[in-house]
């Protein structure tokens, strides 16, 4: 079988292919390296386990926004039945008191941009 | 201001006062509070938070020293940015003329003493508000532990259908990021952003905590008082008793909760 | 069949690229408004629909192209609409596509809009009158082109489609009813607060929809071979005439109503519409140039013999149109919101970004619009 226009046709792929897979190569050369948050020092647990915090900070977040603003409920009861107000600003904050540090160094890894603080505020950061 | 507050804590139902202090006392706020809303319930059919506002009171201290004391907490604390275009404003807690505030009730010959005197104005958290009604997300509804008329920001769609429902101007949309026009942000509660359509919460996060709405607790004149409508002994319910009340636009059947003594 | 609108005349891509560089050009509005927020529009705090909600409004009238086609066709035996029951539904197509992209440029959070699905509301109209346009597009797009390819095969159409037809007669009533209860429900907007709303939205619908079918097919008639005969024509003036008058009469009605009762909060919008409210008056000249024209237009209808000459019809189906779309594209949203709730008056007019996405939105209707009756006629063409 013989491609008409092969000398088209090949190169144009070529290109296509080239265009398809441009954010996978482009990304490979400059890799960011593996995210480092910086974890509180004065605390020794989040209000869930590690494993579950990494898996289901979101859904969590998303929880306690329903239970807070249509449940009327500000009682969370966490890890080894501590109980923490829920509230993003008030309580992941108070402890993560970096969210350029911490929130931000995973997220921009993973390429997502919550867009929670457009209106939860973010901590001051420090410099 | 709000260091003063969050040390004054105010009975809830008429059934516990309680004096707690430092940063610890948030478990137990929640855990008295819950308990307290269970037994004004018990003992006073459901809660629905209402306001009855005094404005003879608030006049009479203007006439000593002009006072924006509520309107300052309220904006201050909700993070409700300064815009001064009227068109753009948004609005919690503002006042307006008698004849503008109960445009029904007016006539050309208003007692000297109410002539040309602001009213308070803010959400009428009503009992039957067309707001929720006509919502198509549930954006903002009505919360049945306590009958206050909540907003979801984070579902608000923005189509305004609630400020075309709204027959008090109680609403305000975002039509731009507010932030720029807020002056000093309170960390611990959130701003909003351009979309979304926001009013008055009757201090939610306040009520949590067992606390009156920042503006009732901030008015020197003791203008305003706050309190469960469902419980006869209630502050609001003595005041009722006593005082001949009107609300704004009863005609349309919303039920508002917020009372004025003229 | 969609392969049939790529082949066309000078004037037919031409017709094209204007429309798509006019669409691209409301794009870059909307853009623009996406990033900096409905500031960019003339609304405010008072006036809190503007532009957007009022062509949806009117736009939801001229739905009704299509009903008022097919209801007589497949009811009534009215064999002269045979012809063009096509053209009458690809304009209710493109009429609820213009709808639903005005709901959308209207909304603060766009990219929020599933939640009308996620969290469905039965209690809310908006959420309906969502539920009724997507399904009357869904119907019009589903219906239009089956027939429409079973004409081109020269078989019948298949049987499903008969059940769609007659459910989309009683949907046509349901997207009108539907949108006026959008207002007449609202406790203090006394300008809407009548039970003629709706009434008076399926009047005038079927006054707007069927007079801008028959410029259109007038159009048609004039560009190509497809000719849907002079007595469609009469039939569909007819329409215009009767429902024009219901119009007119229904709005008498509401005057009567309020200035007879005078109370204030009912006569107050018709005051601020024809004489200005407490000394602004911007949509003064717009709402006495729309009474004018819907008399003078009933006029011209009255007379079968003037309605059946070609040119006294085309013009009289101008002046509904523009009379219909002074009265709800522009006259009825914002007059409800005056005065406001406080009793004073802030007044709106459209801005020039907020004029570019409301013409992009148009001229997006209008390609869809191009594109269908393109297709249709060239079937009609080929089977001529
Ligand atoms: C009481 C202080 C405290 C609070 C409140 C808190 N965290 Fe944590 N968080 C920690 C500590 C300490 C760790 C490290 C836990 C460990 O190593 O076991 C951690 C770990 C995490 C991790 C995993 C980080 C990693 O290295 O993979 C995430 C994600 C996280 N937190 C998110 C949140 C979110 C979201 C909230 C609010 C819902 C929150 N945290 C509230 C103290 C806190
Ligand atoms: C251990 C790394 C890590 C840390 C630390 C972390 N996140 Fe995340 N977060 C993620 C990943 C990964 C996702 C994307 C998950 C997905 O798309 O399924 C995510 C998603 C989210 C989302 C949902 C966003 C969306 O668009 O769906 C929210 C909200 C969120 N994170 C909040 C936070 C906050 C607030 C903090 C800081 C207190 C934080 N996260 C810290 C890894 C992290
Ligand atoms: C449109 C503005 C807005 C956006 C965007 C927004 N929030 Fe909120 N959020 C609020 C407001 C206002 C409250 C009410 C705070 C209160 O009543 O205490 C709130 C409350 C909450 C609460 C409970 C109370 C508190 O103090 O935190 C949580 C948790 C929350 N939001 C999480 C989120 C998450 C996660 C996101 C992003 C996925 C998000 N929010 C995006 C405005 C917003």
């Amino acid at each position: 079988m013989k491609i008409y226009d092969a000398n088209k046709i090949i190169p144009g792929l070529l290109i296509l292919v080239g265009l398809f897979t441009f954010p996978f190569l482009y990304n490979i050369g400059g890799a960011a390296p593996a995210p480092k948050p910086e974890l509180p020092k004065e605390q020794k647990t989040c209000v869930q386990s590690l494993a579950f915090m990494k898996a289901g900070h979101m859904q969590l977040l998303n929880d306690w926004r329903d239970q807070v603003v249509r449940q009327a409920n500000r009682v969370y009861v966490g890890l080894d039945g501590k109980e923490f107000n829920p509230s993003l600003q008030n309580t992941c904050m108070e402890c993560h008191t970096s969210k350029v540090k911490f929130c931000d160094q995973c997220h921009n890894y993973a390429g997502v941009t919550p867009y929670c603080w457009d209106c939860h505020i973010a901590p001051k950061e420090n410099q | 201001m709000m260091d003063g507050s969050r040390r004054s804590f105010l009975k809830i139902g008429g059934l516990s006062v309680l004096g707690l202090s430092g940063v610890r006392v948030w478990n137990v706020f929640a855990a008295t509070q819950e308990a307290g809303h269970e037994a004004a319930a018990e003992a006073a059919g459901a809660l629905q938070w209402a306001m009855v506002i005094d404005m003879k009171k608030c006049w009479d201290y203007q006439e000593k020293q002009p006072c924006t004391d509520c309107m300052t907490a309220c904006h201050g604390i909700h993070n409700v940015p300064e815009i001064a275009d009227p068109k753009r404003e948004i609005k919690w807690l503002w006042t307006d003329l008698y004849q503008h505030a109960f445009p029904t009730e007016g006539h050309e010959y208003p007692p000297a003493e109410a002539k040309g005197k602001p009213f308070l104005l803010l959400c009428n958290h009503c009992s039957n508000p067309p707001c929720v009604r006509v919502c198509p997300t549930q954006a903002t509804f009505k919360r049945p532990e306590d009958g206050v008329v909540m907003m979801d920001f984070h579902r608000c769609i923005g189509c305004r259908y609630c400020m075309a429902g709204c027959p008090y101007g109680s609403r305000s949309f975002n039509w731009q990021d507010p932030r720029p026009f807020i002056k000093e942000l309170n960390m611990q509660f959130p701003t909003r952003t351009k979309g979304v359509v926001e009013k008055c919460n009757f201090c939610a996060e306040r009520l949590a905590k067992n606390l009156y709405p920042a503006c009732v607790e901030v008015c020197k004149a003791k203008a305003l008082t706050f309190g469960n409508l469902g419980d006869p002994t209630s502050p609001v319910r003595e005041l009722l008793k006593q005082h001949y009340t009107i609300r704004r636009k009863n005609e349309l059947g919303t039920g508002p909760n917020v009372y004025y003594i003229v | 069949m969609l392969e049939k609108a790529l082949e066309g005349s000078k004037s037919y891509w031409r017709l094209l690229v204007t429309l798509l560089v006019l669409a691209g050009i409301g794009f870059g509005c909307y853009l623009l408004q996406l990033n900096q927020g409905l500031r960019i529009t003339g609304m405010s705090r008072d006036v809190s629909w503007g532009f957007y909600i009022a062509q949806f409004t009117f736009l939801v009238g001229v739905a009704a192209s299509a009903v008022m086609v097919v209801l007589p066709y497949y009811l009534h035996h009215v064999k002269v609409f045979g012809k063009i029951t096509i053209l009458g539904e690809f304009l209710a197509v493109a009429s609820v596509t213009m709808c639903l992209l005005f709901i959308v440029v209207d909304l603060g959070k766009p990219m929020r809009l599933l939640n009308v699905l996620l969290y469905p509301t039965p209690n809310s109209v908006l959420f309906w009158d969502m539920v009724v346009l997507n399904g009357y597009l869904f119907l019009n797009i589903v219906i239009g082109w089956t027939v429409l390819g079973a004409e081109r095969k020269g078989v019948a159409a298949p049987a499903w489609v008969k059940p769609l037809i007659y459910l989309s007669i009683p949907w046509a009533v349901s997207i009108h009813t539907v949108t006026a209860f959008l207002y007449a429900g609202l406790p203090g907007r006394h300008f809407w607060l009548t039970a003629i709303l709706a009434p008076r939205f399926l009047a005038s619908a079927f006054a707007a929809g069927p007079s801008l079918l028959i410029l259109l097919a007038y159009f048609v008639r004039k560009r190509s071979k497809f000719d849907p005969g002079d007595e469609a024509f009469e039939k569909l003036s007819q329409v215009v005439a009767y429902a024009m008058c219901v119009n007119v009469f229904f709005v008498l009605l509401e005057l009567f109503t309020s200035f007879y009762s005078g109370i204030p909060s009912h006569m107050e919008g018709f005051i601020y519409q024809f004489s200005g409210l407490e000394g602004h008056g911007k949509l003064m000249p717009f709402m006495w140039l729309s009474a004018i024209l819907s008399v003078i237009a009933v006029l011209m209808l009255l007379s079968k013999k003037k309605r059946s000459q070609e040119k006294t019809l085309k013009i009289a189906c101008v002046l509904v149109f523009i009379a219909l779309w002074l009265e709800k594209g522009l006259g009825l949203v914002i007059t409800g919101f005056i005065p406001n709730p406080f009793n004073t008056v802030t007044e709106y007019w459209p801005t020039f970004p907020e004029l570019g996405i409301t013409i992009g939105v148009y001229a997006t209707g209008f390609l869809v619009l191009t594109v269908l009756y393109k297709v249709a006629i060239a079937v009609k063409e080929e089977n001529l």
